[in-house]
């Protein structure tokens, strides 16, 4: 409800315009109300990705802010989720991958000369579509990336495993099963064990590629609910097919269409009046 | 192509019996005001016993817009329509029941000598009734420059309401034999005052189902000014999106 916190708006993004009617006295819409300004915790300036001759991603400029959920959402093959790759350099891996513009964290540029990009990951971290617990126990599970980067006192990995699993609602339903292999465990908890793998690490923004999809609803809205939980440390950006699920969970939402992103705004702007009309037409179910 | 055709369909269904209910409790209105200025107890009558039909209209309205929500899960435009219309269904059965106030009134006033109020009593009908039917025409047209218009016309019908109590007042106290009658003709002026209200509250919610911007035209046209006018005058007719809604 705060119309007073200035926001700029993305370079490219087109934000939510005041009221189309006639310049009256201040609108008591809540429609168009933006949350108050958070800090950018991740930025991309005309981003572009080719896969070979084909171009995924046309000039994409978008700010991810801090402690907010920012859902991608847009149909298959809308580049939504070579964008989120793109944020921790997943798509290096890829053959034939030409990438320019860039992708900023905390101001630098993760595609500079020099970045490491095992650090990089660490700490932008991501969780996928399907749960990969490694098929060893549940401690070893979360353990694994801390070993990685050097961590091998037990009391220390002990601390980070509880941590990471209180963060990630987890704690309470594992903590007498750590031995317990993680292949045993339900795929709702194996997910949320996903999750809790990834905060091992302690990275600053976790990158979900549709981390519901394989699940049922109520592990779903647990998952959600966890997500809302998590984005008082952690800056989240997901990409889901599920709209509803980009509603209920994000601050923001970006709508991706043929690599372009053509909106991005506040989503109780999105979901109720969005300002492009290829936006309403897919969110509304009238697209193709 | 439509890939909702289902739910396409249900939205232009839900939209014309809005629209059907809307007619109703306009043309109910109009003859309960017929009946008050030709003392018709028969037509009065008529308004009374049909307004079970403007009832079931409105639950039966609630209930599909319930079911819309929860099975069809609607965004955007859709979503605006469908939350406008659980509120603007409640705004038109209440119009209905005004009509049979003003209706059971005229029962109660047979045999009674008339007042000269009589006179502006039609005048305050009609401004009510036609913001009524401005406000439906506002609905079908998606036009916000008429929904701007029929809040603007509050202004006046409220004027004439206070004017018209006063005059009854000053009745009453001329000469005590009319306190029934005027009292009861209060009644009727502050019904068409209500009745225009909730014609007022239509338009607020079409000019968000329209614009997606919810703000309070009646406050707003309140003594509106110049700038008013101006703003009117470059403000576009919202025409994307729009559906046709039948007309009858």
């Amino acid at each position: 409800m705060n119309h007073n916190t200035p926001v700029s708006p993305p370079p490219n993004a087109t934000w939510s315009q005041t009221a189309r009617g006639p310049e009256m006295a201040p609108s008591t819409a809540i429609a168009g109300d933006r949350p108050p300004a958070r800090a950018v915790k991740m930025e991309t300036r005309d981003l572009d990705l080719h896969y070979g001759s084909k171009q995924a991603l046309k000039s994409i400029s978008a700010r991810l802010e801090a402690n907010s959920i920012s859902a991608l959402i847009g149909p298959s093959g809308c580049g939504k989720s070579t964008y989120l790759r793109c944020l921790n350099r997943m798509n290096d891996l890829i053959e034939n991958v030409r990438i320019a513009g860039e992708v900023t964290l905390e101001g630098e540029n993760i595609y500079a000369r020099g970045v490491d990009v095992v650090e990089l990951r660490q700490r932008v971290g991501m969780v996928f579509q399907k749960p990969n617990p490694f098929p060893m126990s549940i401690f070893d599970n979360i353990a694994y990336g801390p070993r990685l980067h050097g961590i091998k006192n037990k009391s220390q990995l002990q601390e980070i495993v509880e941590r990471s699993l209180h963060d990630a609602a987890l704690w309470d339903e594992m903590k007498d099963d750590l031995k317990k292999n993680a292949l045993a465990i339900s795929g709702g908890q194996q997910q949320r064990l996903c999750i809790a793998r990834a905060l091992a690490t302690k990275p600053d923004v976790l990158l979900m590629d549709e981390p519901c999809s394989a699940l049922d609803p109520i592990s779903t809205l647990k998952i959600e609910e966890l997500m809302r939980g998590l984005k008082e440390q952690y800056t989240i950006v997901i990409v889901t097919h599920n709209m509803q699920q980009a509603a209920r969970v994000s601050d923001t939402t970006g709508f991706f269409l043929l690599g372009e992103l053509v909106e991005m705004d506040a989503s109780s702007k999105i979901f109720t009046d969005p300002t492009d009309k290829r936006t309403e037409d897919y969110i509304t179910g009238r697209f193709g | 192509m439509i890939i909702r055709r289902s739910f396409e369909e249900q939205l232009q269904e839900l939209q014309n019996d809005m629209l059907r209910l809307g007619r109703f409790v306009e043309e109910a209105l109009g003859k309960s005001l017929d009946a008050l200025a030709r003392q018709d107890l028969q037509l009065a009558k008529q308004v009374v016993d049909a307004d079970d039909f403007a009832d079931d209209m409105t639950f039966g309205i609630q209930a599909r817009v319930m079911q819309l929500l929860a099975l069809q899960q609607p965004m955007a435009r859709d979503l605006r329509v469908i939350g406008a219309s659980l509120r603007i269904v409640v705004d038109l059965e209440r119009i209905g029941d005004h009509a049979v106030a003003i209706a059971k009134i005229v029962r109660s006033l047979a045999g009674q000598s008339s007042l000269k109020p009589m006179v502006d009593i039609p005048k305050l009908g009609e401004l009510s009734r036609r913001m009524v039917s401005n406000s439906l025409q506002a609905f079908i047209d998606h036009n916000t420059n008429q929904a701007i218009q029929v809040a603007r016309d509050d202004d006046e019908v409220d004027d004439l309401c206070d004017l018209l109590q006063n005059e009854l007042m000053d009745k009453m106290r001329e000469d005590p034999t009319l306190v029934e009658p005027a009292t009861r003709l209060l009644l009727v002026a502050r019904s068409l005052e209500r009745v225009a209200d909730h014609a007022t509250n239509i338009v607020e919610h079409i000019y968000y189902v329209e614009t997606g911007d919810m703000r309070p035209l009646a406050r707003e046209e309140h003594g509106y000014s110049a700038r008013m006018d101006q703003a009117l005058d470059h403000h576009e007719v919202e025409s994307q999106n729009n559906v046709p809604i039948e007309t009858r």
